[in-house]
């Protein structure tokens, strides 16, 4: 196989991380909306850990683009 | 069609005589597209807020209450997360929000973003963990190290919570930029690779069949670029929230959690 075209396989192959982040942050918003729904009073206080725990989740499928940008880009 | 990547790049409109340094050696200076959009985004977040304040009144009027939301909720969010002692540090998170957000929103009018690139997002994540190290040592001292140390863990794990504690503490910065950086560019080059698909199909490339994907690729371009404005207001709003979030740690250090 030719380097170029492994290059840009790996970079390809590299974004798959991000299906974990996907699943957090789905996970993340879909629980927060089952605890909203039962006790909506508590839900406004809530939004803060929801956006810092979804960017947390986040930050990990970032990291999976990252590395499949610095692939295709080297 | 240039590539998706091409927007990112780096321009000189003006270039400046270079200059050696003693230790940085030979540089480069330059009036850049990116030192352009920044500069553009610090004028738009001075003449809003100067705009906002100039006519106080006790009854806002409509320019006034966007200014105090925005300025609501950020004390808000200082105030509900650090307490009392946080409205020393209200400005610096004021200020990085803000211009954070000047220049996500100035990303989506003009061809360039500057939060999209990671020399600039570093800047900002170097800022705010420089800020939590001062106040840490200039507060406590170095009873700073015990933010390492949580409390009620059993001796025989604590020596590998400890380690993982602090590489998470180094780890902060990094996320802090990565996060911002990617979420940015990301979404620029999705925009891109769409608003592609319409060029190639509107070029004749695929015959009859560009018509539907045209027609979908146009308004996938448009509503990729109504969440773009969500994801660059989300950005913002994340980075101020973790900058509270890690500054309280040392401010409380030892009580509250």
């Amino acid at each position: 196989m030719e380097a170029e075209a492994a290059k840009l396989i790996g970079a390809g192959l590299a974004m798959t991380g991000m299906i974990g982040a996907g699943i957090g942050v789905g996970n993340i918003f879909g629980s927060f909306l089952t605890g909203a729904l039962r006790n909506p009073s508590a839900a406004g206080s809530q939004i803060g850990n929801l956006f810092v725990g979804a960017a947390l989740a986040e930050a990990l499928g970032i990291l999976s683009f990252v590395l499949g940008i610095l692939l295709y880009s080297a | 069609m240039a590539d998706p990547l091409h927007q990112f790049q780096i321009k000189k409109l003006v270039d400046l005589p270079d200059v050696t340094l003693p230790v940085l050696g030979h540089q480069d200076l330059a009036f850049t597209n990116s030192h352009l959009a920044m500069t553009v985004a610090f004028g738009m977040v001075v003449l809003f807020l100067t705009l906002v304040t100039s006519g106080a009144k006790i009854v806002p009027g409509r320019t006034q209450a966007a200014g105090e939301t925005l300025f609501g909720m950020i004390d808000g969010l200082v105030d509900s997360i650090i307490g009392h002692d946080g409205r020393k540090l209200f400005p610096f998170v004021f200020t990085v929000f803000t211009f954070i957000l000047a220049m996500n929103f100035l990303g989506l009018f003009l061809s360039f973003t500057a939060t999209s690139q990671i020399a600039v997002t570093a800047t900002f994540g170097v800022l705010t963990i420089l800020l939590v190290l001062a106040i840490g040592f200039a507060q406590h001292g170095l009873k700073f190290f015990t933010l390492f140390v949580p409390s009620g863990v059993p001796w025989p794990v604590l020596p590998f919570v400890v380690i993982i504690e602090f590489v998470s503490f180094l780890l902060r910065p990094v996320t802090l930029t990565l996060r911002l950086f990617g979420n940015m560019m990301g979404g620029h080059v999705a925009l891109k690779v769409f608003a592609g698909f319409v060029v190639i199909a509107v070029g004749g490339a695929i015959g009859w069949l560009g018509v539907p994907v045209m027609i979908l690729s146009l308004g996938m371009t448009v509503g990729l670029t109504a969440l773009e404005f969500l994801v660059a207001f989300l950005q913002a709003f994340v980075f101020a929230v973790l900058t509270t979030i890690y500054l309280n740690d040392v401010v409380n250090l030892g009580h509250g959690h």
